[in-house]
């Protein structure tokens, strides 16, 4: 075994300095970066802990948005009073992932940068592009169940495991950072993820050694917020599809949906094929199917994970029938 | 160097970066409750509690530990006897062969701190009431897997400890 350094400092200054180090990566809960260090597919010479900086835990933000300092937690953040009242989509679709020891540790930060977990990446003695670049994928070739049906590459098939990050995309929360050169700057959360193309190995738009500082949601949208998430077990499960959607309906017609899926892309992903298509309109099940059938139009899967695309259909449309129930009945 | 409380007693130790909390736990301070299932946050079996939270202390490092404070299992006795939760285990035969129940005591008396502080789950309904349900204990329990299979035993388990926790609040 090699030998690691610790390195545990108490402002973001600090940390940025000690991530320089080579092959340093910051480590938060670690739920994520210690499982993949076990297995030996992330070996990092150093890990600098994010837990002692100062990230400013929760505060409004002007305009009435939130800000979510980095180091906050999946438990405080999901029970947090504001997000449970004007956030929902964003407490449900927290509550639904890992349990509760995982949550106590995982971080706001941490979590939108956990890797995928797709079984061959995991597993170092098959090959995989996105953690040995130009190996192959062994998911074109093997059974694949978790995988992406929207945006692959011939190089790779992987999806972003994350929950909560589908619900930041839906609510078009804003990613605060600082790279390695102390320069700050905001990356929607749309945007934080990339699709695979012919680099997989890159999972975001980030930097090396940049450091996530916090979050910020908008203004709250009001109506009604829903995560609908379909697994193979009904806790302690990662999404194989999940929706998170905000709906407000007025006078019979649909005022704002916002729609992002997850575990059907290498990124969270927000659907405005079906958003467009259902602007203005009736909240009728034609609708809502017709909305389906736009956003899963380009879909493809060869492997025996292309059961995700009729399953994605039939979640988006049982989401927004739900979600129009509760909306109609409020 | 590492200083941190663990069930109570101040604990001095240096190990490997690399050193979990289960690892130092049971390999270093022989503290052997908390059980290595899976080693990847996939069981429950190393369950602890980490300032008062649970946590899987195989995918916490020792040396972040520094300064905090530690309970496993053989910390939740009531002087020298089981501790109720332990106690409502045992009468209520929720476990077989016993490996995952150290885990599952852990996360049980967390369980029931969270429920009465308010923190919501999967399955808490709309209006915020907190009720502590099958349903609700379940899901707030399902991260500690018994390969023996002893859930419905151990719902009862915790649905007693709980009930019983609040009546006496009730009576006080
Ligand atoms: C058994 C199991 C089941 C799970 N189930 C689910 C599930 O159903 N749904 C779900 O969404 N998730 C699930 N998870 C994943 C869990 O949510 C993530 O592991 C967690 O959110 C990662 O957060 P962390 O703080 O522990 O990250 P870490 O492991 O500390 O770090 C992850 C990555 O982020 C980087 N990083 C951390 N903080 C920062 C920062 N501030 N700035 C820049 N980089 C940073 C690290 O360098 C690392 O690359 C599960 C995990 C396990 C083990
Ligand atoms: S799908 Fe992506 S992560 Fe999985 S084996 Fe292929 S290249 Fe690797
Ligand atoms: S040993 Fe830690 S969760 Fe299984
Ligand atoms: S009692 Fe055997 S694993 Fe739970």
């Amino acid at each position: 075994m090699k030998p690691i350094e610790y390195i545990r400092p108490d402002s973001a200054d600090a940390a940025l300095d000690a991530i320089r180090a080579e092959n340093a990566k910051f480590i938060g809960g670690g739920t994520n970066l210690l499982d993949l260090m076990k297995l030996e597919v992330e070996t990092p010479d150093a890990l600098v802990d994010v837990h002692r900086l100062d990230m400013g835990g929760f505060s409004d933000t002007d305009g009435n948005g939130l800000r979510i300092g980095a180091e906050v937690t999946n438990t405080t953040l999901a029970n947090n009073s504001r997000v449970r009242k004007d956030y929902r989509v964003l407490s449900e679709a927290l509550l639904s992932g890992a349990t509760v020891q995982l949550r106590n540790r995982a971080t706001t930060g941490g979590n939108f940068l956990q890797r995928t977990r797709c079984y061959y990446f995991m597993d170092t003695t098959r090959p995989c592009n996105k953690r040995e670049p130009g190996s192959g994928c062994a998911a074109l070739n093997g059974p694949s169940r978790i995988h992406a049906i929207l945006g692959t590459s011939a190089h790779c098939i992987a999806t972003h495991p994350s929950d909560m990050a589908v619900a930041m995309a839906a609510l078009d929360a804003k990613i605060h950072t600082r790279k390695a050169d102390g320069a700050s700057r905001t990356v929607a959360a749309t945007e934080l993820h990339r699709l695979p193309g012919d680099t997989p190995q890159i999972d975001t738009v980030l930097e090396d050694g940049e450091l996530i500082e916090a979050v910020t949601l908008p203004a709250p949208l009001g109506g009604t917020h829903l995560y609908r998430k379909v697994r193979d077990r009904s806790s302690y499960a990662f999404a194989l599809v999940s929706a998170a959607i905000v709906l407000r309906i007025a006078d019979g017609k649909i005022e704002t949906t916002r729609l992002a899926l997850g575990g059907v892309a290498h990124k969270p992903w927000r659907a405005e094929k079906a958003e467009a298509r259902l602007a203005g309109q009736a909240p009728t099940e034609e609708n809502f199917q017709a909305a389906a059938e736009a956003e899963l139009a380009d879909a493809r899967a060869e492997g025996s994970h292309a059961f995700k695309i009729e399953l994605a259909k039939r979640t988006i449309v049982a989401a927004l029938r739900e979600a129009a129930d509760r909306e109609n009945a409020a | 160097m590492t200083s941190l409380t663990i069930n109570g007693k101040a604990v001095e130790l240096e190990v490997d970066p690399r050193t979990t909390l289960l690892d130092a736990l049971r390999e270093h301070l022989k503290l052997t409750g908390s059980k290595k299932g899976c080693d990847h946050g996939q069981c429950g079996a190393c369950t602890v509690l980490l300032d008062g939270e649970r946590v899987n202390s195989c995918l916490v490092l020792f040396a972040g530990c520094d300064g905090q404070d530690v309970t496993t299992i053989e910390g939740l006795k009531d002087g020298d006897e089981l501790g109720a939760m332990q106690r409502a285990f045992v009468s209520h035969d929720a476990f077989q062969c016993g490996y995952c129940t150290p885990g599952q005591i852990c996360s049980a008396v967390a369980t029931l701190k969270e429920v009465e502080r308010g923190d919501a789950s999967a399955v808490t309904a709309d209006d915020g009431d907190i009720h502590l349900t099958r349903l609700e204990v379940q899901e707030r329990m399902s991260g500690n897997i018994c390969r023996c299979g002893a859930y419905n035993n151990i719902v009862d388990a915790v649905m007693e400890t709980g009930g019983a926790a609040l009546q006496t609040e009730a009576a006080e």
